[in-house]
């Protein structure tokens, strides 16, 4: 006999729990917005304009606490504003660098044209100050002009994702039903953007991109327990809401464990092993897995108990009577 | 739905050969080509195998409105070719040029007259100007078409890109790409570990070349008091400082020039750069020289006085030198700018990513690193989990892998960073379908069908929520596809299409298994 991590026929009663989950999450929620407008996200140069330039050490070369102060007494002689200077991990076992981060330069001193250079420049004092052979690891540069549209492209798509959700939900089950999702979904993203904001990891690119997997992953879940309550629904045509939806997340449940575990299994190895650079994708997935298995069971399938939903799934039977048949 | 016929069976085995017979040929290196090897694979992206991406915006704008000075120039020439109508000296208002035709001349002519500039675009519909007249304020306003301004602005990106393509060739460098991006954006994509602030300085001069003679009579004092006659113009010397007026008129233009080299310098020290003109190009040249025998002329490069020698005897063999004091790397850069032609615009780089070899070699490890491991765990722990069953669904995940790099290799797709962890994030989820299946299995035993019976109906019953669940996905990476950039784009390729081998491998390979297990064996219990 196999191993089993949920028996079967449990019995849970979730929608029990709704009240102190719809307080949990609101609660959740708030704290997110709230650490939207205090703390803020600290945007990438993907968001944000500017210019980073990673270094590595030379072969045979270490990085000490004096080279971190050599890198910032050398970029801060180029008068370009706020210098950061970090030290940051190397990749798969290679040693630490230094990162360098410029803001994006203004329109009075130079705008693009001098951007541009910058990146050089920044290169030229680190060569000086720690060797001419360190290793150029990273040079990006963005304008402001790209910035804005990467902004741009990255808030379309995050409303386009949910908007064609919605769409998907209702032309395969009902409204009702798409209307528990995207709630569910806009959950996901608020605490997930709420986390960030936390933490205090860089908002770049790939979080977008996390972002619409959470978003694609979440649905993914939500719609296998809808899939059920529907089937369910269908087959005890007289039994209460609140029991079909119960029966239906319990009888899920294996399912819901299993899979976020082989995906959680997936994405921690990536945080784990994948390296610097996909650090912060990876704990975006691993937080987005967690939450949007959360938001599946607890809100998204409760949720249907206040919107109601159409009881008579026969052929022929009306969308119409949706609203009287909910509470029989 | 449990039977497979032997037919079925052969074309699932010949899909798995095609797979890896596409993917092979990413594990054998470009030199030693093996033979019957198709010629598939993925490319590394620019974040793997190291490079730099450069997004550059093209100044059509200014293309535009030097274009619009032109026409400027040629209103004069064109009027004086009729002498009975005076006119005012035309003047710039915004976009337009407006002349003014005085009281007493023929107004109509000049319409006429003016009319004649406008000329067909070529190779484009409809014509380069729009000529409005008002009689009564006895002005005549022109102003490029529509279709005009998009027809230069177009042509200086598509010289653009030819420009920076002979640039970039001229350094030496490997595979670049080069494409137009929107209406007034160049992507290049330089690979390899090449340094990219010299990719920046060879394509972020314009290189516009002209030589001029240089007005002596003009001295120094002239120019610091502003005293500087018309038709001529003031331009700093960077050979040997200070600032020299020269005729405004270029005798010649780098268009007539046809090769330049670097080479070390014939008599003395540094370097010099040698050209050579075409045959309009040698005329004019042997003319000048002989003309201002002892005189100076000035080689101008964007607005900077490069060298100013003094005519010693007449050149008439077609070729010259400028001998600056220039280094070797500054010699090399002047003759591939002067070799590839000037820029139309100047190029702004508006996004550069720049990533060095070895990091992207480091990337590369870590990504094979967190795959494998990835991969293990999900492996191990699905045959824990299901025992038998879930060995059938490890067998579905290789081939799912499988599939999904042969589905690369024949598309030709660039696999990057986040591509490899989107193939990683795939193995996650693609045994969700399995999961769903074997759940359902479950089930359909606890409510006591016979082992075939459960098997049949968990494949069956689960499908709907199968299809459901990866629609969403799909749907996701359907939209980073369409709206991403670069990196994100690897990602939702990868995960596209793993959503869509996953299900495949997921309900057809594990059900030719557990198909032939049950039906076979038809156990009392199964250990799933």
């Amino acid at each position: 006999m196999a191993f089993q991590l949920v028996p079967s026929n449990t019995k849970i009663d979730f929608v029990q729990f709704r009240g102190i989950a719809q307080i949990f999450s609101t609660l959740a929620i708030v704290g997110s917005i709230a650490a939207f407008f205090t703390l803020g996200l600290n945007f990438g140069i993907d968001f944000r304009g500017g210019v980073t330039v990673e270094v590595g050490p030379a072969p045979g070369q270490v990085f000490t606490e004096q080279s971190l102060t050599d890198a910032r007494e050398a970029t801060g002689q180029l008068g370009l504003g706020d210098v950061q200077v970090q030290t940051i991990g190397g990749t798969a076992g290679a040693e630490d660098g230094i990162v360098v981060s410029v803001e994006a330069i203004s329109e009075e001193d130079g705008g693009q044209e001098r951007q541009a250079a910058v990146a050089g420049e920044v290169q030229e004092v680190l060569r000086q100050a720690l060797g001419a052979e360190i290793e150029m690891r990273r040079v990006d540069s963005v304008t402001p002009t790209v910035s804005g549209e990467l902004v741009q492209a990255g808030v379309t798509a995050l409303v386009v994702a949910i908007g064609l959700m919605l769409v998907y939900i209702w032309f395969r089950f009902e409204w009702q039903f798409s209307i528990g999702a995207i709630l569910a979904l806009t959950h996901d993203v608020i605490l997930t953007i709420g986390v960030f904001c936390i933490t205090q990891f860089e908002f770049s690119l790939a979080i977008i991109a996390a972002l619409l997997t959470i978003i694609g992953y979440s649905m993914n879940d939500t719609v296998v327990i809808y899939d059920r309550i529907r089937e369910n629904l269908r087959k005890f045509k007289a039994m209460d809401l609140k029991d079909v939806v119960n029966l239906s997340v319990n009888q899920t449940l294996g399912r819901t464990i299993m899979t976020s575990l082989t995906t959680l299994l997936a994405v921690v190895s990536l945080f784990l092993f994948g390296g610097e650079v996909l650090r912060g994708f990876s704990f975006a997935l691993i937080w987005g897995v967690i939450v949007g298995t959360y938001s599946t069971v607890y809100i998204a399938s409760p949720l249907l108990l206040m919107t109601g939903v159409k009881r008579d799934w026969t052929p022929g039977g009306s969308a119409a009577n949706a609203e009287a048949d909910a509470r029989p | 739905m449990l039977r497979f016929n032997r037919w079925q069976t052969i074309g699932l085995a010949l899909l798995m050969v095609l797979a890896a017979y596409v993917t092979i040929p990413n594990f054998i290196s470009d030199e030693n080509p093996v033979p019957g090897l198709p010629d598939t694979g993925v490319t590394l992206g620019l974040d793997l195998q190291g490079g730099s991406y450069l997004l550059l915006g093209v100044g059509t704008e200014e293309v535009i409105d030097a274009r619009i000075n032109n026409i400027r120039g040629d209103i004069p020439r064109e009027m004086r070719k009729d002498p009975r109508v005076r006119f005012i000296p035309p003047q710039r208002q915004g976009d337009a040029i407006v002349v003014g035709i005085p009281e007493g001349q023929d107004f109509s002519v000049a319409v006429d007259r003016l009319r004649r500039l406008s000329r067909p675009l070529t190779g484009a519909a409809g014509r380069d100007l729009r000529v409005t007249s008002d009689e009564g304020a006895r002005q005549i306003s022109l102003e490029l078409t529509p279709e005009a301004r998009e027809f230069y602005a177009s042509d200086a990106v598509t010289s653009s890109i030819t420009a920076v393509r002979n640039r970039i060739d001229a350094l030496g460098t490997t595979e670049p790409t080069i494409q137009r991006q929107g209406e007034d954006r160049l992507v290049l994509q330089v690979p390899g570990d090449g340094d990219s602030e010299r990719l920046k300085s060879v394509i972020g001069r314009t290189g516009q070349l002209s030589f001029h003679m240089v007005d002596d009579t003009v001295t120094p004092t002239d120019i610091a008091e502003g005293r500087v006659p018309p038709r001529r113009i003031v331009l700093p010397n960077v050979d040997f400082g200070g600032q020299l007026a020269l005729f405004e008129s270029p005798d010649i233009t780098g268009d007539m020039i046809t090769d330049a080299s670097a080479s070390p310098n014939s008599d003395g020290g540094g370097w010099q750069v040698n050209f050579a003109f075409d045959g309009r190009g040698q005329r004019r040249f042997a003319d000048v020289t002989r003309e201002n025998l002892g005189r100076r002329f000035a080689i101008v490069l964007d607005e900077q006085i490069i060298s100013a020698p003094t005519i010693q005897t007449p050149i008439l063999g077609g070729s010259g030198r400028i001998t600056g004091r220039f280094a070797p790397e500054e010699a090399t850069e002047l003759a591939i700018l002067i070799k590839s032609g000037a820029l139309p615009a100047p190029l702004t780089v508006l996004d550069q990513r720049t990533v060095g070899a070895s990091l992207g070699a480091d990337s590369v490890r870590a990504g094979t690193i967190a795959l494998l491991i990835g991969f293990g765990l999900v492996i191990v722990y699905m045959a824990f989990t299901y025992g038998r069953f879930g060995l059938y669904a490890d067998i579905a995940l290789l081939a799912n892998v499988l599939l999904i790099s042969g589905a690369l290799s024949l598309l030709g797709a660039t696999l990057t960073l986040p591509g490899i962890a989107g193939i990683v994030l795939t193995i996650g989820m693609a045994v969700d379908a399995n999961v769903l299946i074997f759940e359902r299995i479950r089930e359909e035993m606890n409510s006591g069908k016979a082992s075939v019976a459960a098997v049949e109906s968990g494949y069956k019953n689960a499908l709907s929520a199968i299809i459901d669940a990866n629609l969403t996905t799909l749907i996701a990476a359907f939209i980073m596809f369409t709206l991403g950039s670069g990196p994100v784009r690897g990602f939702a390729v990868t995960l596209g299409i793993g959503v869509i081998t996953s299900v495949f491998t997921a309900f057809v390979i594990t059900r030719v298994f557990a198909g032939g297990y049950v039906l076979k064996a038809r156990p009392k219990t199964l250990a799933i």
